[in-house]
């Protein structure tokens, strides 16, 4: 048999070691991969991951087998051989590499790029020109605007606002499920961010800053939210368990809430997409 | 001892001197406040939390001790009337190395180990987060204390590690490199070295007054919030910014100007277009740092509001200069090591290096492109979402000119010899830790998947992968190469080995699962997270003891081999073609008797009757 050249032995490896890392991956990590199927956006964000995590698989087996198959192949034998051939460059290889490399990043940009306006990243920002498509509240039925809901934010505790029903204020995060939420995000003091990864939804929550997230939810559970952004002593305890359940449930606690904390709303500052503080120097 | 040589101007003197102007400084400022009763600083007369007084203690304190290492004795000698001249450059022996020289070997050696004194530092506070992180909610360590640690972490090495390379390596050997007896400004080298070590101490400081609550990102408002810690925090980046600033102007203006006769462009070895690449960056983003953290100071001295939201501020002007700086900072901390990677795949696998200019460009394609890309960092913060896109593209542009890199140094290792010394063995580390580094930024750059890696421990872990990944692996494969042209002893190649392999083993272990653990929600800077992220978190924290424990066997290995084993290196352990290889071990102060004519680049392995320089040292142009 005649022996094979080193580089095509090592596409050849290459082919191989890449079709068998590609399907393991496709087949047992890619359904895993974070955040899930909690929300429309949670999907679009995991079906993203996933073509990232396969797109990459070639590269990092070409710089295995290629390093692998060179490191043992043209080690030093101790046979004083002397040096390495003087291979200064090849014209036609560094080609191919440069546009191999563009063609990646590019359909990577362009990809990632359509699935942001599709939705996959919210459309987070004051004032986003990207809104995602109103939707039916019920499938089938006409489309209805989202659910606002208002995330305030403050040093160390999240509250939540909602101000088409009635404006009151809460320390339960409850969703309704299958209905498009319009998050508002804001802060009162530092600047803070609201997380909760089985949604799919981070967003800053700025002092002055109205930061607008989409969500629709898929699924009854509980979800964990977090504050991501350091925010001063206490950020390693601002998370809490919220919820999502369903339309009628979400109308039958907003009903109760709204009765619990009656006495404080008529307290409470008129809606606002954001509250300044008053002038404040240190906390302490 | 006689105690009249401690006096003049040396460390002793600037340490003295230093601790005054402090003292000067805090008393003044409280007189200031207190004695003149200046109404718009009211605020601080009754309060203990002086912070007017505390940077002008910090500054007076810097200024006293770089007086008492005698830097402003030159200026005021020519004010007088003396001519110029170097005479710090003529000392020898080692109380050069405790002072103002402007050898610039002298300084390369302070470098290192004044680097290494304050990596050590910020090592220790790594090994002290993760020792809290053991259990899901605090046991020992409170909260505020905890931030204090991630920030005394995170800041001592983005600044201080910002001249790892540079400062240490670049300064010894940039000059030998391209054929120059010294640098463009001695002093101003002097001067970067020392007003980092002041920095450092200052950083250090802050424990003292109430500790930094932000993260080495210091964000906006909770930066004015913060107790007088912060007054360090912002002192430490300045100073660091500044001496960035001009190392890299110095670094510039020396090849530039001061390359050998026949020291083209394409002739600079590799190395010394990685400390290119790396100066301009530096010379370039230090400034806007420089400003960003003026404007916090005065927010927290003069009560102007540059970034308090609630008189008309703005945090998002600190977001935007700070990274701003930011992303080219992590840059300055990859670059120089693409260069070393190249220089040394090139000595150990007996070849010159494949596609030189391709390199070149790739360093400096990520150098310019760098300055294009900050508000990825921003991707969540609400700031202008529909230019996300092109944020989007621009960083991933970047991934680019990176690859040039990976596919040069895949060329030089074709059908080469390759040795694996402890030096190689390092690079090929960086391959693997880069290459993670890098696709793991494609996840972070990626918009919609950055709602989930934002802020969490994935994005920790990969600016590990790139930084601990690819600066520190470098510093150590530069450390093992250069050092013994640097002391003139050999490094011990068993315990260098040990080294490496619990070091490379032992960063992927404490690193690689956090990808996983920013995958399963945890944030990062939280001193607690969900309790079924505890046995992950014990298998990260058990893994980054030995790391720590790696970083004892190198400490190891340099005090035995240099002091105590002592194994001559000779002029050129590795057989390189480099200009520096064929100097003396350890280079004496005259480095060039005569400044050589440089006729080829010093990367003709195997090529017949290919020179390096005329007139031809022992051992150039063949096996040494």
């Amino acid at each position: 048999m005649r022996r094979l050249g080193d580089g095509r032995r090592i596409a050849l490896i290459w082919l191989v070691t890449t079709t068998v890392a590609m399907v393991l991956v496709a087949v047992f990590l890619a359904p895993h991969l974070p955040p899930g199927n909690g929300s429309k956006e949670a999907s679009g964000q995991r079906f993203d991951n996933e073509v990232l995590t396969l797109t990459s698989i070639p590269l990092i087996t070409l710089i295995f087998v290629y390093f692998g198959y060179v490191l043992f192949a043209f080690r030093d034998r101790g046979d004083g051989a002397g040096d390495g051939p003087p291979i200064r460059g090849h014209i036609r290889v560094q080609t191919a590499w440069v546009v191999g490399t563009t063609l990646t990043v590019l359909f990577l940009a362009a990809f990632g790029t359509y699935e942001l306006l599709g939705g996959a990243g919210g459309g987070q920002g004051s004032s986003p020109v990207f809104v995602p498509a109103a939707e039916a509240a019920t499938p089938g039925g006409p489309p209805v605007p989202p659910l606002q809901v208002q995330v305030i934010a403050q040093q160390w505790q999240f509250t939540f606002r909602y101000p088409s029903e009635g404006g009151f204020e809460s320390a339960q995060f409850v969703l309704p499920v299958n209905r498009q939420v319009e998050l508002h995000v804001t802060s009162l003091d530092v600047i803070h961010s609201f997380w909760v990864p089985a949604l799919g939804v981070k967003a800053d929550a700025n002092p002055g800053v109205d930061n607008v997230a989409y969500v629709t939810p898929t699924r009854i559970e509980n979800v964990r939210f977090e504050c991501a952004e350091l925010c001063g002593l206490f950020h390693g305890y601002m998370f809490d368990t919220g919820r999502i359940v369903s339309q009628s449930a979400f109308a039958a606690w907003v009903k109760s809430q709204r009765a619990f904390v009656a006495p404080v709303t008529k307290y409470l500052p008129k809606y606002s997409t954001s509250y300044l503080p008053q002038p404040a120097f240190r906390a302490g | 001892m006689n105690v009249r040589r401690l006096i003049g101007f040396n460390l002793l003197t600037g340490i003295v001197l230093g601790v005054g102007g402090f003292y000067l400084g805090w008393y003044g400022g409280h007189w200031l406040i207190n004695g003149l009763d200046i109404k718009s600083l009211d605020y601080f007369g009754d309060t203990d939390q002086n912070d007017v007084s505390l940077f002008l203690a910090y500054l007076l304190g810097v200024i006293g001790f770089l007086v008492g290492l005698g830097f402003a004795n030159y200026p005021l000698a020519r004010l007088r009337g003396y001519p110029s001249s170097l005479r710090e450059k003529e000392t020898t022996g080692i109380s050069r190395y405790f002072g103002l020289s402007t050898d610039h070997k002298v300084v390369g050696m302070q470098y290192f180990v004044g680097i290494g004194l304050f990596f050590f530092v910020g090592g220790l506070n790594a090994m002290l987060i993760r020792f809290e992180l053991l259990r899901p909610e605090p046991n020992v360590i409170p909260a505020g204390n905890y931030l204090t640690l991630v920030t005394e972490h995170g800041t001592m090495m983005m600044g201080m590690m910002t001249s790892g390379i540079l400062g240490p390596f670049a300064n010894y050997l940039l000059p030998l490199m391209i054929g120059a007896r010294r640098m463009a400004f001695p002093r101003i080298e002097a001067l970067t070295f020392w007003l980092l070590m002041a920095a450092g101490v200052i950083l250090i400081s802050a424990v003292f007054y109430g500790g930094v609550p932000t993260g080495w990102t210091g964000y906006e408002p909770l930066n004015v919030q913060g107790n007088m810690g912060m007054d360090a925090y912002i002192m430490f980046f300045a100073l660091v910014g500044i001496s960035m600033c001009l190392l890299g102007l110095n670094m510039l203006a020396t090849v530039i100007t001061m390359r050998a006769p026949g020291m083209t462009w394409t002739r600079l070895p590799i190395f010394v277009w990685g400390v290119i690449s790396t100066a301009v960056l530096m010379l370039l983003a230090a400034p806007v740092l420089i400003a960003a953290l003026t404007m916090a100071a005065m927010d927290r001295t003069v009560q102007t509001s540059f970034f308090v939201t609630a008189q008309g501020g703005s945090s998002y002007l600190f977001e935007d200069l700070f990274w701003f700086f930011g992303h080219p900072e992590v840059y300055i901390l990859a670059l120089p090591g693409f260069g070393i990677v190249l220089e040394l795949m090139a000595v150990f696998a007996r070849k010159p290096v494949w596609g030189y200019r391709l390199a070149v460009a790739g360093m400096l394609g990520v150098s310019l492109l760098s300055f294009t890309v900050w508000q990825h960092h921003l991707f969540v913060s609400g700031i202008n979402s529909d230019l996300r896109p092109f944020y989007m593209l621009s960083t991933e542009l970047i991934s680019i000119p990176t690859g040039f890199i990976f596919v040069c140094a895949m060329g030089t290792v074709w059908r080469g010899r390759i040795q694996f010394t402890v030096p190689m063995l390092f690079c090929l580390a960086w391959v693997f830790n880069f290459l993670f580094g890098g696709l793991t930024g494609i996840f972070v750059s990626d918009a919609p998947s950055d709602v989930t890696t934002h802020g969490s421990f994935f994005v920790m872990a990969h600016f590990h992968y790139t930084i601990m990944g690819g600066l520190i692996f470098t510093f150590f494969a530069a450390i093992y190469y250069w050092l013994p042209k640097m002391t003139g002893y050999m490094m011990n190649e068993r315990l260098g080995k040990v080294h490496f392999w619990t070091m490379f083993i032992s960063f992927n272990s404490t690193f690689g699962p956090l990808f996983a653990l920013g995958f399963m929600g945890m944030a990062r800077r939280v001193v607690t997270y969900p309790t079924n992220l505890q046995p992950l978190n014990d298998w990260v924290s058990a893994s980054a003891f030995v790391l720590g424990i790696s970083m004892l066997v190198f400490l190891y290995n340099l005090v035995y081999s240099q002091l105590f084993a002592k194994v001559p290196a000779g002029a050129n352990p590795w057989g390189s073609r480099s200009l520096e290889f064929q100097l003396p071990s350890p280079v004496p102060v005259h480095d060039f008797d005569r400044i050589p004519v440089i006729v080829g680049d010093p990367y003709g392995y195997g090529e017949e009757g290919a020179v390096v320089a005329r007139p031809a040292f022992a051992g150039a142009g063949g096996q040494p």
